[in-house]
């Protein structure tokens, strides 16, 4: 048992280090933080990412994965995560791209691998429902044969970036007599096709993130579908696993954590800054003591992975922990804004209004009431893990 | 990077968690706690048999020469056995602070007769206004000639009673709370004007409370330099800290799959109660909780086998959630047993114990996180 980096780890590390602090612009950061030119700026940075070759890390070598140790996986992105830069767009590049990899025709691959690896297409995910949230199998999206095509009728809803999509990798029923997880078929669509409409939904943190898409007599070639008919959840499900993992954003917390060490030592309080205040300490403590952990349980999660075990039952504790930690970080951010927690910027800046970080906090702690919701709520991790793991 | 333990090291696991098997059930484990001095002295001779006693020490004074890994393993299989008899007391502190003082006659010696299992020890470092604070001491010890003469009181010795030799920490100079000015006699049991007064421990492991009314010592039985002692107690404490936390981590994964079978069997509405939600997502916490705390096991022992700077750091964090995480686990463990959970009977109550014994032994999860707060900014 060790977790020493050995000196070709530390030089690899370093290489990252380099690289992300040449590549990743300030300038290109505000763009990607501003709203109107959000895509562009994703888009441009994940070009510099594929054009490197550290787009899909995961990926099989041959599809233009790196071949990375679990310790080169875990260097890059603590270093990605300290160099304040955002993950990949997951789902084309960590989730679809994942469920082609391992199900799709040759076809599929030759089409659609080469354009999410280089970005061209802008995927998004069509798996919750109205009627089908944390209990996605009860989803009903229909999709009926119509010759070579099917015609898809329903409507999925919290599509994220929808409105940037052009495709959108979608779970329908196509055998209405079945019951729950079977009848289900995994489908590739393409966004343009006529009969899609994506509707905006304003959400609690003042961004346009979800959507709601809606298939009016939608025509989808068979070719578009993974696998076989009716299989669609055995796909699926490979994906919530890898999803799970990727939520928990372990990294991120640790550096959201050190930016908020420094706002502390700053604030003043009563002449003394903050961080001198024994609650706070306290607040920062348990937070970074549990961080601590996940970072193992997470390098425990990797080294099974690398040992061929696959994610386990371990995945859904770090989605529920990892989601715990994020948001205890942006209560933290929150208290520690103070007044400027509240204010929305229009005319003047925050630092006009009087602080740097007031409207950041508010946004990432309403976005952030999310995490506990997606990817399964974690409430239905712990029942996942009381069936998977303890046997109940 | 890797999270598997050496041959040796499966070994090793094996090998005890055969012994708690075969010879360690619940109701010997009883039947051992009763005896006279707390433990069963046939189970020691079987431990000294197996090389158990040798394993932390090393190969220069007759150790298996093991590192923080080797002692993990065998604290954690204590921990799910419940077993008392004092590996704590006599191998890691009493042997670690000779093990750690030099390797001079004195230490090959005593090393040679705790590895055979002849030689039974403890620490006494605690004294009553100490609470967690290491060094306030207030025992003095007073120069005279070749010889030092002891006064003074020790508290909650473990296995005071059961020992033949005692390591005592005093204050051979500066004020009651200073760091420097504490140095380490080691003293016989049966010497003349000290007294043991012997007490249980909710745990079942005996303690005692050890006055010293003029006890003369030779210079000889100084171990390690006079006045700094000190550091030579925090070396040891930090590897006795990350062993007993081992010891809890076995104790939580022990705990939480007795509650989780119990819960399966255990039928209330027609149904066991492990079919019900509520219950359930107790049970995912409890499991949680133990896992964070063995990555932070994990983690602290990595560190220290490093050398690295964040091992401190490390250990602290990884005390603080041993205590939070056992008073969640074992608070749920005895709700979720229900009536029969509050019985003697059941073995359950026993290991709650341990493990509350293991938050308040060298600082509780309070103590040590107002440790760690001072450590943030690292």
């Amino acid at each position: 048992m060790d977790t020493n980096f050995s000196p070709e780890d530390l030089a690899f590390r370093d290489q990252v280090r380099t690289f992300f602090q040449d590549e990743f612009t300030a300038e290109l950061a505000a763009r990607i933080s501003t709203t109107a030119s959000h895509k562009t700026g994703i888009v441009e940075w994940q070009k510099i990412l594929a054009k490197k070759g550290w787009i899909a890390p995961n990926w099989p070598v041959e599809h233009g994965g790196t071949g990375w140790s679990i310790t080169q996986d875990y260097l890059f992105e603590r270093e990605r995560a300290a160099a304040g830069v955002p993950d990949v767009v997951p789902f084309g590049l960590k989730m679809v791209g994942q469920v082609i990899i391992a199900f799709g025709s040759e076809a599929q691959k030759q089409l659609f691998l080469p354009r999410i690896y280089n970005s061209d297409d802008w995927w998004c995910q069509g798996y919750s429902e109205p009627g089908a949230g944390s209990d996605l199998a009860a989803l009903k999206t229909r999709a009926e044969r119509d010759g070579d095509d099917y015609i898809v009728n329903g409507a999925k809803i919290w599509t994220s970036y929808a409105q940037y999509a052009d495709w959108i990798f979608c779970l329908v029923r196509t055998d209405p007599t079945s019951n729950k997880q079977s009848g289900i078929s995994f489908l590739l669509i393409e966004m343009k096709t006529p009969g899609i409409t994506v509707n905006k939904i304003d959400s609690i943190d003042e961004k346009h993130t979800l959507n709601e898409v809606v298939f009016d007599n939608v025509h989808v070639p068979m070719a578009n579908r993974i696998g076989e008919e009716n299989k669609g959840w055995t796909y699926a499900k490979v994906l919530l696993a890898h999803e799970r993992t990727a939520i928990a954003e372990i990294a991120k917390s640790g550096h959201y954590l050190a930016e908020l060490k420094a706002i502390a030592k700053e604030e003043i309080s009563g002449g003394k800054a903050l961080m001198e205040d024994t609650l706070i300490q306290r607040r920062f403590a348990n937070i970074e003591i549990e961080l601590m952990a996940l970072e193992f349980t997470e390098l425990r999660v990797l080294s099974s992975f690398a040992e061929g075990k696959g994610p386990g039952p371990e995945s859904s504790l770090l989605k529920i922990k990892g989601t715990e930690v994020q948001q205890a970080i942006q209560q933290l951010r929150m208290d520690l804004a103070g007044y400027y927690s509240g204010v929305v910027t229009g005319e003047l800046s925050n630092e006009q209004i009087g602080h740097g970080f007031g409207d950041r906090a508010r946004r990432e702690f309403m976005y952030g009431r999310a995490a506990t919701i997606y990817g399964g709520s974690n409430e239905v991790q712990k029942n996942i893990t009381a069936k998977a793991v303890l046997g109940l | 990077m890797n999270f598997n333990l050496s041959e040796e090291q499966a070994m090793i696991k094996d090998s005890v968690a055969r012994f708690v098997a075969d010879d360690y059930n619940f109701d010997q484990r009883r039947q051992n706690v009763a005896m006279d001095k707390g433990f069963n002295p046939d189970n020691w001779q079987t431990f000294a048999a197996l090389g158990w006693l040798s394993i932390p020490f090393p190969e220069a004074l007759g150790g298996f020469g093991g590192n923080a890994v080797d002692t993990m393993v065998i604290m954690e299989e204590f921990g799910k056995g419940l077993v008392a008899e004092p590996y704590v007391a006599t191998v890691l502190l009493f042997g670690g602070l000779l093990a750690h003082s030099g390797d001079g006659e004195l230490q090959q010696q005593l090393i040679a007769k705790i590895i055979d299992g002849s030689l039974q020890g403890s620490f006494a470092y605690l004294e009553r206004q100490s609470r967690f604070e290491l060094s306030d001491v207030k025992t003095s010890a007073v120069a005279e000639g070749d010889n030092y003469r002891l006064n003074g009181e020790k508290t909650v010795v473990f296995n005071g009673s059961a020992a033949d030799k005692i390591i005592i920490s005093v204050r051979t100079s500066g004020e009651q709370y200073d760091e420097n000015g504490i140095s380490l006699f080691i003293v016989d049991a049966d010497a003349d004007g000290l007294n043991h007064t012997d007490y249980r421990l909710m745990d079942g492991q005996r303690a005692a409370n050890i006055s010293l009314n003029n006890v003369v010592v030779s210079k000889l039985q100084l171990i390690g330099e006079l006045d700094q002692g000190f550091s030579l107690i925090q070396s040891v404490v930090t590897e006795t800290t990350r062993a007993i936390c081992a010891e809890a981590v076995g104790i939580m994964q022990k705990l939480t799959e007795t509650t989780v079978e119990y819960s399966k069997t255990r039928e209330q509405f027609g149904t066991a109660i492990g079919k019900f939600q509520a219950l359930q997502h107790r049970m995912v916490d409890m499991f949680i909780a133990g896992e964070q705390t063995r990555s932070l096991l994990y983690r602290a022992v990595c560190s220290a086998n490093a050398n690295s700077d964040d091992s401190e750091k490390d250990l602290l964090a990884l005390k603080v959630m041993v205590g939070r995480a056992g008073t969640l686990i074992g608070g749920e463990a005895i709700q979720l047993h229900g009536g029969m959970g509050m019985t003697d009977e059941l073995d359950v109550g026993h290991y709650v114990k341990r493990l509350m014994m293991i938050n308040t032994t060298f600082g509780d999860a309070d103590y040590n996180q107002a440790r760690f707060s001072k450590l943030l900014n690292r």
